[in-house]
C-alpha cells in the first residue's frame, strides 16, 4: 500500500471516528471509553506479526509480551465493557417491577437467567 | 503449519477481512453510543477483533506458534480474571491499567519493528522509520502515565498534585531532547543506533510520569481520556509502520473518537484540556484561607435524618464517589424504598462527573436496580430544586459546592454544580468535614438549612432506613 493512500484511510478514519461519536449520553461516556479502548488492543496483531516471523531471541521476549499485553488490553477490555453494560440492559424489565413493589426487583432481577453477569455475585 | 498459512500479507483476501474487521469496529462504536444498543455493539466491536486476529494468525509464514499461544493464553487469563474481579467502583482505574498495557504493546512493537529493520540491513525507509519513533514515543508515555493515573486513582500513589520545582521546564526538556533524538535516528537511517532508541523509550517514559504526577485525581478522567485517544494514534502510527490498515483504521478511530470524549468530559468540568494538563489544581489555594477560622455545622443523627425525610413531599439523592467507596448503592436504594412506601417521591441527582469518570454513577446505581427515570442530569434537577423538599448529598462534596458559583477566586469557579443549597433543607451523609477531591473546604456545609449527618455512608443509610421503617 502506498503511503498516500495509507495517509487517505487515516484522514477517513478519523473523519468517522468524529462523526460516529457525537453525542453520546453521558450515561455512555465510561463504557464507550472502556469499548474504544478495547480496540486500540488491536495493537496486539502487531505483536503477532512481530512474533511469527522473529528469529533472534530478544525479538522473541519483546513479541510475546506485546502479544501478552495486546491480548489483556482486548479481552480485558470487551469483558468490563460487558459488565457494565449488563448493568444498563437489565432497565426495560426492572421497570414494571419496580413500580409495583420495588423491594422484590432485586432478587428477581439477579435470577434471570438470560443475564449470565459475571458481577453478579458482589451484588448481594 | 502450511495448511494454516492460507493468506499471503497484504494480499486481497486479508485485506479483505481487515475491512469487515474495522467495519465492524465502526458499527461497534455507533451503536455503543445509543443506550439500547450498547450491549450489541460491543459484541460486534468484539467479534470485529476476533476477525482481525484470525486473518493475521492466518497470514503466509507466521510461524513461532508456541510464543503466540503462551502470549494470548497469559494476556487473556489476566484480562479476564482481572475484569471478572473489579470491583464497579474501581473501573476508571482498570479502563487506565488496560490502556497502560496498550501504550505498552505499542512501544513494545516499535522496538522490535526497529531492530528488524536493522537486522534486514540498508536504509530503513522513512515512511517506516517515523511511523515507528511516532509509535515507541507515544505508546511509551502512554505506558507510564497510564500507570501514574491507576496509582492515583487507587491511591497507592498520593492523588494530590505532586509539584516538582520547574516541571514545565523539565517537561519541556524532555520533549526537545526526544525531538532532537528522533531527528538524529531519522537522519542515520541507513544504521540507526539502538542506543538512542532505547534512551528515547526511557526519556518519553519520564515524561509520561512528570506530566501525569502533578494532576490531581478529580482531573484522572480527563487524562485516561486523553491517554486512550493517545494510544489509539500510537496503534494507528504501529499500523503505518506495519502496512496494516486494519491497525491504522481501528487506531484513528480510537484516537478521534478518544478526543471528543476528552473534550466532552473537559467541558462538563468547565476547563479545557490545556488547563487540565498544565494548571496542577487542587490541595493548597483554599485550604490556608478556610482553615485558619472554625465556622459552626449543624451537625444530627440517623432519626433525625429520618424524621426530616419522611415528612418532606420530595427527596433528591445526590451520590458522589464516597458512596460508591463505602459500597452504599444498595443501602442507600433501601432507604429510598422506604421513603416510596411513605408516597414520597424520590429522585437521584447525578452530576456529570460524579464517581469519577461521566457515567460512573449510572453505572453504580443500575448496580443497586435504581429506575432509570429516577436518574436525573444536573440540567435536569437544577430548575427544580426550590420545589425539592430534603437534598440528601451522600459522598459528594465539589460537585455540590456553592463556592463554584459564587466565589470567583475559588479553584473551581464556574464548574457546574448540582445547585443543592437551593433545596429547602439539604442533610450531608460524610465521614468528616475534610475537602473534596479537589482539596478544597466546602461552603455547603456551613449553610443555615444544611445539616451534617457524620458517618459512614452505608451504616447512615441503612440506619435512616430503619428509622423510616420504625416512625
Amino acid at each position: 500500500m502506498s503511503l498516500m493512500t495509507e495517509i487517505a484511510i487515516f484522514v477517513l478514519a478519523a473523519f468517522v471516528g468524529f462523526e460516529v461519536i457525537s453525542k453520546v449520553p453521558t450515561t455512555l461516556h465510561t463504557p464507550l471509553m472502556s469499548q474504544t479502548n478495547a480496540i486500540h488492543g488491536i495493537v496486539m496483531l502487531g505483536g503477532l506479526i512481530v512474533v511469527g516471523y522473529a528469529n533472534d531471541p530478544l525479538e522473541y521476549v519483546i513479541g510475546t509480551m506485546a502479544i501478552a499485553f495486546g491480548t489483556i488490553n482486548i479481552v480485558g477490555g470487551f469483558l468490563v465493557t460487558d459488565r457494565m453494560l449488563g448493568m444498563f440492559s437489565k432497565k426495560p424489565k426492572a421497570k414494571p417491577a419496580a413500580a409495583s413493589a420495588p423491594a422484590q426487583v432485586k432478587d428477581s432481577d439477579l435470577d434471570s437467567p438470560e443475564l449470565p453477569r459475571p458481577g453478579a455475585a458482589d451484588d448481594k | 503449519m502450511s495448511l494454516l498459512a492460507v493468506l499471503q500479507p497484504g494480499g486481497s483476501a486479508a485485506t479483505a477481512l481487515y475491512i469487515v474487521a474495522f467495519s465492524m469496529f465502526i458499527i461497534g462504536i455507533k451503536r455503543g453510543t445509543h443506550p439500547s444498543s450498547a450491549k450489541q455493539g460491543n459484541m460486534i466491536a468484539a467479534g470485529g477483533m476476533l476477525v482481525a486476529v484470525a486473518t493475521t494468525l492466518l497470514l503466509n509464514g507466521i510461524g513461532n506458534w508456541g510464543l503466540i499461544g503462551l502470549g494470548i493464553a497469559v494476556g487473556a487469563a489476566i484480562g479476564a480474571i482481572a475484569s471478572f474481579r473489579v470491583q464497579m467502583t474501581a473501573m476508571p482505574q482498570m479502563v487506565a491499567l488496560y490502556n497502560g498495557v496498550g501504550g505498552g504493546a505499542v512501544a513494545l512493537i516499535a522496538w522490535s519493528e526497529l531492530r528488524h529493520g536493522i537486522s534486514v540491513g540498508g536504509a530503513i525507509p522513512l515512511e517506516t522509520l517515523i511511523p515507528t519513533l511516532f509509535a515507541a514515543v507515544v505508546g511509551s508515555v502512554s505506558f507510564w502515565g497510564s500507570n501514574i493515573a491507576f496509582g492515583k486513582l487507587q491511591e497507592v500513589i498520593p492523588t494530590k498534585p505532586l509539584k516538582v520545582p520547574g516541571q514545565q521546564a523539565i517537561n519541556a526538556l524532555l520533549l526537545i531532547g526526544i525531538l532532537v533524538a528522533c531527528v538524529d535516528i531519522a537522519l542515520n537511517n541507513s544504521g540507526p543506533s539502538q542506543g538512542i532508541f532505547i534512551a528515547i523509550l526511557v526519556a518519553a517514559a519520564l515524561l509520561g510520569n512528570l506530566v501525569v504526577l502533578p494532576i490531581g485525581g478529580a482531573d484522572m478522567p480527563v487524562v485516561i481520556s486523553l491517554l486512550n485517544a493517545c494510544t489509539g494514534l500510537s496503534a494507528a502510527a504501529a499500523g503505518f509502520a506495519l502496512d496494516n490498515v486494519a491497525l491504522i483504521v481501528a487506531g484513528t478511530l480510537v484516537g478521534s473518537s478518544g478526543t471528543i470524549l476528552t473534550m466532552e468530559m473537559a467541558t462538563a468540568m468547565n476547563r479545557s484540556v490545556a488547563n487540565v494538563l498544565f494548571a496542577g489544581f487542587g490541595g493548597a489555594p483554599a485550604a490556608g484561607a478556610a482553615r485558619g477560622e472554625e465556622r459552626p455545622v449543624t451537625s444530627i443523627g440517623a432519626q433525625d435524618a429520618a424524621i426530616k425525610l419522611a415528612y418532606a413531599d420530595s427527596v433528591v439523592i445526590v451520590p458522589g464517589y464516597g458512596l460508591a467507596v463505602a459500597q452504599a448503592q444498595h443501602a442507600v436504594k433501601e432507604m429510598a424504598n422506604e421513603l416510596e412506601k411513605r408516597g414520597i417521591e424520590v429522585n437521584y441527582a447525578i452530576h456529570p462527573v460524579a464517581g469519577r469518570m461521566p457515567g460512573h454513577m449510572n453505572v453504580l446505581l443500575a448496580e443497586a436496580d435504581v429506575p432509570y427515570e429516577q436518574l436525573k442530569e444536573m440540567e435536569e434537577i437544577n430548575p427544580e430544586m426550590p420545589r425539592i423538599g430534603v437534598a440528601v448529598v451522600i459522598g459528594a462534596n465539589d460537585v455540590t459546592n456553592p463556592a463554584a458559583k459564587n466565589d470567583p477566586n475559588s479553584p473551581i469557579a464556574g464548574m457546574p454544580i448540582i445547585e443543592v443549597s437551593e433545596a429547602q433543607q439539604v442533610i450531608v451523609i460524610k465521614r468528616s468535614l475534610s475537602p473534596g477531591f479537589a482539596g478544597i473546604d466546602n461552603d455547603l456545609f456551613y449553610e443555615p438549612n444544611t445539616s451534617m449527618l457524620f458517618g459512614d455512608a452505608k451504616k447512615a443509610a441503612s440506619e435512616i432506613a430503619a428509622e423510616i421503617q420504625n416512625l
